[in-house]
């Protein structure tokens, strides 16, 4: 029977869509469940390092380091960590927006900002709204490494000590649950030092070679482990946003497929009923 | 029993080890050094190679590490090791690479971010989403 062909037709395409959102979303929570694992086995680095420099800083205290120093805010550098990819809902917007925010604040103070990219989303905005981005990182994957931020953000660092940023900040996505994320800026350098009580000056450590060789090791790397875990979160944000997404998508082809083909089968109906009126009427002539 | 101390291994990106030992072999960049229970705090950079550790019971296990620091307190040792390794030319090699790609990425743009284009812009893909949010909830209501 021809009566709805094209509703049949259309029929089929929301259902493949919805396989495809629904494989996608499957996907995406089971990434996210390997994100957050990342997520958690970065903390123990980040926290001991602090510990570390935190006694470094109180144990060195006549050497300030330029990282532990605030200087005249002139110029501002930021490290923006989006998503390599989209589907994912308004994740990415909502970080520009904040970012876009901030941004202007600073114009509106006079301070210039200088923006680092990390995700091809992020360098795609750029790409459309200009702005001085002095490094790049894209193509990450899901499973994020370290060794491949390194550059981006020795680019940031050398500007700091070179003086041409005086104040450093990441903005991305912190993972509230899986339900909500929200974007955040927080500062890099320089570091809010945090007097800590009972690390005061009862002992100290043998130094092999010196102190600060050592403090700058550390903080260099103090740094990266922090735009890791910002890298790293936005990756969990981006997988819970994704599957928050195709959940919906997935349900809204279901709504579709629903009311489709609850018009298909009143066409079907309307048809038969003609043809029974017909073929009664022409009995009823004859 | 033998004397042992808690040590933790740790990477940026995961945790290598962590549990008792009763030494700890490691070559730090003046020297290979051996730790034992009730050493001196210390603190060094490890150069990229094995560290040896002997677990409670004897029992050895290597863990090799591409660098990194080795920090000795009076009851614990820890190894923050880096996940690659580290060295200045590699590092500035990787840092061009962060700033070529910043190039290309914006080859003819101007360095004047564009506020009003950009809030615009965003605007709109709020408008839409919250359009997509009002269909929604349209026919979650049917």
């Amino acid at each position: 029977m021809a009566v709805g062909k094209e509703i049949k037709e259309q029929i089929t395409s929301v259902q493949s869509t919805q396989k495809i959102t629904s494989a996608m979303e499957k996907v995406a929570v089971s990434k996210m469940r390997r994100a957050q694992m990342r997520m958690q086995e970065s903390r123990p680095y980040a926290d001991k390092i602090r510990d570390v420099i935190g006694h470094l800083a109180n144990a060195t205290s006549e050497y300030r380091h330029r990282y532990l120093q605030d200087r005249d805010v002139k110029r501002v550098g930021y490290i923006v960590v989006s998503s390599d990819r989209g589907l994912c809902g308004g994740l990415n917007n909502n970080l520009f927006k904040q970012l876009t925010l901030q941004a202007k604040d600073w114009k509106s103070k006079g301070v210039e900002v200088d923006f680092c990219s990390i995700g091809s989303k992020a360098a795609l905005f750029f790409n459309g709204f200009g702005g001085n981005v002095v490094a790049s990182q894209s193509n990450l994957g899901d499973a994020p490494e370290l060794a491949s931020l390194i550059g981006a953000v020795k680019v940031m660092l050398e500007a700091y000590d070179e003086g041409r940023i005086d104040r450093l900040y990441i903005i991305s996505n912190r993972f509230v649950n899986t339900m909500t994320q929200s974007p955040e800026a927080a500062q890099l350098l320089p570091l809010k030092a945090e007097q800590d009580e009972k690390l005061s000056h009862h002992w100290d450590y043998i130094y092999e070679p010196d102190a600060k060789e050592i403090l700058e090791g550390l903080l260099v790397r103090y740094v990266e482990s922090q735009v890791y875990q910002g890298v790293v979160e936005n990756n969990a944000c981006e997988q819970a946003a994704r599957m928050l997404a195709m959940k919906n998508a997935t349900d809204n082809a279901g709504g579709m497929i629903k009311d489709l083909n609850l018009l298909y089968n009143k066409a079907r109906q309307a048809a038969i009923t003609q043809e029974i009126s017909e073929i009664v009427s022409g009995a009823a002539a004859v | 029993m033998a004397m042992t101390v808690h040590c933790d291994i740790v990477s940026a990106e995961e945790n290598l080890f962590s549990g008792r030992v009763e030494r700890v072999i490691a070559a730090g960049t003046l020297g290979d050094l051996g730790i034992e229970p009730g050493h001196a705090a210390l603190l060094t950079p490890l150069k990229p190679g094995p560290i040896r550790i002997v677990k409670l019971g004897g029992e050895e296990e290597i863990i090799y590490v591409s660098g990194g620091y080795l920090e000795v307190q009076p009851n614990s040792v820890s190894v923050l090791a880096d996940t690659a390794v580290r060295a200045d030319d590699i590092d500035e090699a990787a840092a061009l690479e962060a700033k070529k790609h910043a190039e290309q990425a914006i080859e003819n743009q101007g360095a004047d971010f564009d506020y009003s284009r950009a809030m615009v812009q965003l605007a709109e893909a709020a408008a839409q989403l919250r359009t997509i949010q009002q269909i929604r909830e349209k026919l979650g209501r049917r």
